[in-house]
């Protein structure tokens, strides 16, 4: 089993990084540990890009709940107890029903190196791990009227400081259309460099979908509601003009207020230029085949 | 930027201690800013120098608008020789930021530049605040400040709609929250809202205007 129970020492401290960026070699080289090796075996849809830093990444990212800096969440989120956790699964599915961690944390969990763009023009190269949102999905069988996702973040203000601020509405909310959802790269992240995920990255579960601005990968999911009818989305209710329901990375269509046509890859002096779908286009553009991406922006 | 500067420190407007060690403290958040940036705490350099220097100008901004306000309620008549200083440093940490927007967000792309400030309000906003800045900045030496007479004084109030547009550069570029906004917003109310009060109060009464600023206008 990769997750462990969180502990008092520093992952940063347990695992130094070039140790850790050998881990493949490691798991390969020890006698008794296939599982975790084939746990592990680099998915088809990692990148090869050098990974950011555990510093980097647990230092600098948003996360409204813990204040609005970007070194806020590292700095306000350890008072946030993620255990006992559970999110229920409802809505349009057959079998409507809870899923303690535990139980979450049984899914077979994979090595996802993805990118990471920020609507803001910065971006990341993040080892998370997890298991695709598919597979929890295809558990609870959604229904034919099952169109959409909704997911929703913990709402508790006492361990979450910026939810007694009025930046946005809470609790934070997402959405995917069904079949973003059911896409093999849209992952459940449990982890960080193969620990278990830190409180200010969206403890202990959160969304990923790479090809999305980050504030589309939704943390410390409590609810996921498959319904008929397009969702309401945080960023969307702040600022329907700025903010779309889709907000796939797109170099083409820029934000009213900056350039979406480059980006700054954190650690890197010069900028790069941003990819369509954030260099996802292989895998999902085909969901958006005859769409209007300015206007579904 | 430094010969700019240093008009305000030349011999004939008497090199103090007092006024050394304001300069000395203007620089501070400059080293702190530089050293933060190059021990790794800063985890996005770049950006935290852009926000950091473009905080500092309404700071300086700010500040130099304070200094008739606070002669006035302290009497310390000292204070308005560290006005010219103080409005020099407003323009340094403004050139800063935009050699940081020009030089390390743009690289100099020029037509991406010129995009930028034709369709981006928050942008054409902190250009011509910065570019009302550049008369104040050329014309703050005392040839000049003969030269315009009462002119220059009327030149120089520039500063307050060009603080203003400052802000207002501020308020159009945060995502959400607009706390730091807020803050400068509601400092630059007081300080134009004190000079309004005072004028008020000054029709109100016949007494005569105190010239101690040495006919330079109060601003």
């Amino acid at each position: 089993m990769l997750i462990k129970k969180p502990d008092a020492i520093r992952p940063s401290e347990l695992t130094p990084e070039p140790v850790y960026l050998n881990r493949r070699q490691f798991m390969l080289g020890s006698a008794g540990v296939l599982l975790s090796a084939e746990a592990l075996a680099a998915s088809p849809f990692s990148t090869r890009e050098k990974e950011n830093s555990w510093q980097e990444i647990t230092h600098y990212n948003n996360y409204y709940e813990f204040g609005t800096d970007k070194s806020d969440p590292g700095e306000n989120a350890g008072s946030l107890k993620v255990r006992p956790w559970q999110i229920a699964v409802d809505g349009e599915v057959a079998h409507p029903r809870h899923y303690g961690i535990e139980e979450l944390l049984r899914f077979a969990q994979e090595e996802r190196i993805y990118r990471l763009r920020c609507v803001e023009g910065w971006s990341m190269v993040i080892p998370w791990t997890g298991f695709p949102l598919a597979s929890l999905l295809k558990q609870v069988q959604p229904t034919a009227r099952a169109r959409y996702v909704a997911f929703e973040t913990l709402l508790r203000p006492s361990e979450m400081p910026g939810q007694r601020e009025h930046t946005l509405a809470w609790p934070y909310r997402e959405g995917l259309r069904i079949d973003e959802a059911m896409n093999p790269l849209t992952l459940l992240a449990t982890g960080l460099y193969g620990k278990p995920l830190p409180n200010q990255n969206g403890a202990p579960i959160r969304l990923v979908v790479p090809w999305k601005y980050g504030f589309k990968s939704i943390k410390s999911i409590v609810r996921i509601h498959l319904m008929e009818t397009l969702p309401a989305t945080s960023w969307n209710l702040a600022n329907p003009a700025e903010y779309g329901f889709y907000s796939n990375v797109n170099p083409a269509v820029d934000h009213p207020r900056w350039s979406q046509a480059t980006e700054r890859r954190i650690g890197e002096f010069f900028k790069r230029p941003t990819l369509p779908f954030n260099g996802y286009a292989e895998q999902v553009a085909a969901l958006y085949r005859g769409m209007d991406l300015r206007k579904n922006y | 930027m430094t010969p700019s500067i240093r008009p305000g420190l030349t011999p004939s407007s008497h090199i103090t201690g007092f006024k050394r060690a304001v300069f000395a403290l203007c620089l501070l958040p400059l080293a702190r800013a530089l050293w933060l940036a190059a021990s790794g705490d800063a985890i996005n350099p770049i950006e935290f120098l852009t926000r950091s220097t473009g905080t500092w100008t309404l700071s300086w901004l700010l500040l130099t608008l304070a200094i008739t306000p606070l002669r006035t309620l302290t009497g310390l008549s000292i204070l308005i020789r560290l006005r010219r200083m103080l409005g020099l440093f407003a323009f340094f940490y403004g050139v800063l930021h935009l050699t940081l927007y020009l030089w390390l967000d743009k690289f100099f792309d020029w037509p991406a530049i010129g995009h930028d400030i034709v369709k981006r309000p928050f942008i054409t906003m902190g250009m011509a605040a910065w570019l009302l800045m550049l008369p104040l900045a050329v014309t703050s030496t005392q040839g000049w400040i003969k030269r315009l007479k009462r002119r220059w004084g009327l030149l120089h109030r520039l500063i307050y709609p060009l603080t203003v547009m400052a802000v207002v550069h501020y308020f159009w570029l945060v995502k959400k929250d607009l706390t730091q906004p807020l803050i400068y917003g509601t400092v630059l109310a007081v300080l134009l809202l004190w000079r309004v009060a005072r004028r008020v109060a000054t029709r109100a009464r016949p007494a005569p205007l105190t010239a101690s600023d040495g006919g330079r206008g109060t601003r």
